[in-house]
């Protein structure tokens, strides 16, 4: 039973994104499927969860080939717990989709385009095959390639073109490199490449490991090939925005996570060392870029950038706490960046703009709004009770307790700054008048579906404040089983 | 052979590169999928090159002797498939976007990124 749910997070949306091409020509029944698609796949994911929790690493190889020949997939705590967040954000913006701010223009390829995306994120987060993650990939990117032209204006083209370039050559870095390590171990499954590598010496494998680590950095959007980010996130209609910033980046820290915390984890100090300031680097360089900027969604998308140097940092600190602490990040991340986004949207509706010079009165207007931005905002910033802060505190705790003082300051900088980006949001969009003295909020407009994903994700945000535990120890959890038995 | 194909990998990749950073925008995608050729060739290699021997394993044996690997050459194939449909994608996107923007040099093309106003503070986006 748990042989089959280990494949339902590729399956489950690969065989909606068919059913949903199928009903291409009738939207309604369109809309159903894919919702139902959706939530069918959150719901296999939260069985997976569960069935990995009970009994440990699930695994599934098709035709019943024996390991290390076949194609294995396999789901620990963490390949399972990603692939439940997956299904959560796709159930989340699906279901913001069906309101009227600023949702994807109805296309019969949309829903399918969606539903493939998932399957690649979900193909990632399970398989257990180098190469196989690398075609995971490729379904991903041209998945987001398909989405990100889909609104065919010239401006949506030129971010897709960039989005492409940058993309394109992380993934020729990314297949080169699997080539060389099968030259060199023979192996292209995790659990055969593990034990391969402690035969071989490190110093041999560093440059390929170092060369594919580099290729799922660019995917990451880590320092210095982040510009593909900024460049093309906010041409995305909200709900798709979302769903990018919270999963196609954490695809890339989770498969350098796979590669450093668990398969290669007999690679030299020194390439620690270096993920280590490129996460400073992507931190300061993140948080940098968003200062300047007005537009509420390019103010975020340098955030998505600047976060996943905190991630990476975890994974940088190479010790089963680091680890447990990139894995929370990760997790809590992808509720909160994709929360910002859909509620950005929400007040781009009311407003009349995504641009901060342009918007205001809205705290007068929605105080609810209001404070429903702030929970994910000062998550994001790191301020207690919210889940921000325990996976900050994690991160530097043990930053701290290696005596990478650098580090640590510039997390706790980077903290500050993030503060002063989100006040700023806070302030423009709803605490000033409104500049234009006639603005009037639109009469008719379908929010409910909006609030209710939005108050979803900002209501676990606030329980995994509260409640941080079950997470924490999860996290410890998912980092432990990564670590090689004898 | 296995230096020819190192030779051959690393004039392509040379020429990809240089070709990916030019700001004509056909060019460029070209140079990308150049690289992706190169890459397809290092996959090829991975799997041992110059013998002819059909893939057998011998009876009694256990690992294959003296053959070239099949197994990077299906992974070969697949790669190819891959990039092809990326290249094609390209392609028509070089075209609707240079047919949209009117121009096809990309350091001109700002059109989702401006670049800022006169008084160095980004210009308020009239798309939105």
């Amino acid at each position: 039973m748990a042989g089959v749910l280990v494949a339902t997070p590729l399956l489950v949306p690969l065989a909606t994104a068919l059913v949903a091409l199928l009903a291409a020509e009738h939207p309604r029944l369109q809309r159903a499927l894919s919702l139902a698609g959706a939530f069918a796949l959150l719901a296999c994911a939260l069985a997976l969860l569960v069935a990995v929790e009970a009994s440990g690493t699930a695994r599934v190889a098709f035709g019943d080939w024996p390991a290390p020949f076949g194609i294995e997939f396999a789901a620990d705590r963490l390949g399972a717990g990603m692939a439940l967040i997956t299904a959560l954000m796709g159930a989340a913006t699906l279901v913001f989709q069906l309101s009227d701010a600023d949702p994807a223009p109805p296309s019969p390829t949309l829903l399918p385009l969606v539903h493939f995306l998932l399957a690649g994120v979900g193909g990632a987060f399970v398989t257990a095959d180098l190469f196989n993650l690398y075609v995971w990939f490729e379904v991903m990117l041209i998945a987001a390639l398909g989405l990100l032209a889909h609104g065919a204006s010239a401006r949506q083209l030129d971010a897709t073109l960039k989005y492409f370039v940058l993309n394109v050559l992380g993934t020729m870095l990314l297949l080169m490199s699997i080539a060389y390590l099968y030259g060199i171990t023979g192996h292209l499954n995790f659990t055969a490449l593990e034990s391969a590598a402690q035969a071989i010496d490190p110093l041999r494998l560093l440059p390929f490991v170092a060369a594919l680590a580099a290729a799922f950095l660019i995917k990451a959007g880590a320092f210095p090939l982040y510009a593909w980010l900024p460049a093309s996130y906010h041409t995305l209609p909200a709900p798709l925005a979302a769903l990018f910033a919270a999963l196609l980046t954490k695809v890339g820290v989770y498969a350098v996570l796979r590669l450093l915390g668990d398969l290669f984890t007999v690679s030299p100090p020194a390439l620690y060392e270096a993920l280590g300031w490129i996460a400073v680097a992507t931190m300061l360089l993140g948080v940098l870029g968003a200062a300047w900027h007005w537009d509420i969604r390019r103010i975020l998308a340098f955030h998505i950038i600047s976060q996943i140097g905190y991630m990476l940092l975890g994974i940088a600190l190479a010790s089963r706490d680091g680890n447990a602490g990139a894995i929370f990040y990760i997790l809590h991340h992808i509720i909160v960046k994709a929360n910002l986004f859909l509620i950005a949207a929400i007040v781009f509706r009311l407003a009349g703009s995504y641009d901060l010079r342009r918007t205001g009165g809205l705290y007068r207007l929605r105080p609810w709004l209001g404070v429903l931005f702030l929970v994910p905002a000062l998550s994001l910033v790191g301020l207690p009770p919210l889940s921000g802060f325990w996976a900050k505190l994690i991160v530097l705790r043990e930053a701290m307790l290696q005596d990478q003082w650098l580090w640590a300051a510039a997390a706790l900088l980077v903290g500050f700054l993030t503060l002063y980006s989100m006040m700023k949001i806070w302030f423009e969009a709803f605490w000033k008048r409104h500049p234009d003295p006639d603005w009037q909020p639109p009469a008719q407009v379908r929010l409910a579906p909006a609030y209710a994903a939005t108050v979803a994700l900002a209501a676990l945000t606030v329980a995994i404040g509260l409640w941080p535990e079950p997470l924490v120890q999860f996290a410890q959890q998912a980092a432990a089983s990564l670590e090689r038995v004898p | 052979m296995i230096w020819a194909l190192a030779a051959a990998v690393f004039a392509i990749v040379a020429a990809g590169v240089y070709l990916a950073l030019a700001r004509d925008l056909l060019r460029c995608v070209i140079g990308v999928s150049l690289i992706g050729s190169a890459a397809n060739l290092v996959m090829f290699a991975a799997g041992r090159v110059g013998v002819a021997a059909p893939p057998v394993i011998a009876a009694g044996e256990t690992v294959l002797v003296d053959a070239a690997n099949p197994l990077t050459q299906a992974l070969v194939l697949t790669a190819i498939v891959i990039g092809f449909a990326l290249t094609c994608f390209s392609l028509v996107l070089v075209l609707a976007l240079s047919s949209r923007a009117g121009i096809a040099d990309s350091e001109r093309l700002r059109l989702a990124e401006p670049p800022p106003g006169a008084d160095g503070k980004p210009v308020e986006d009239e798309a939105r």
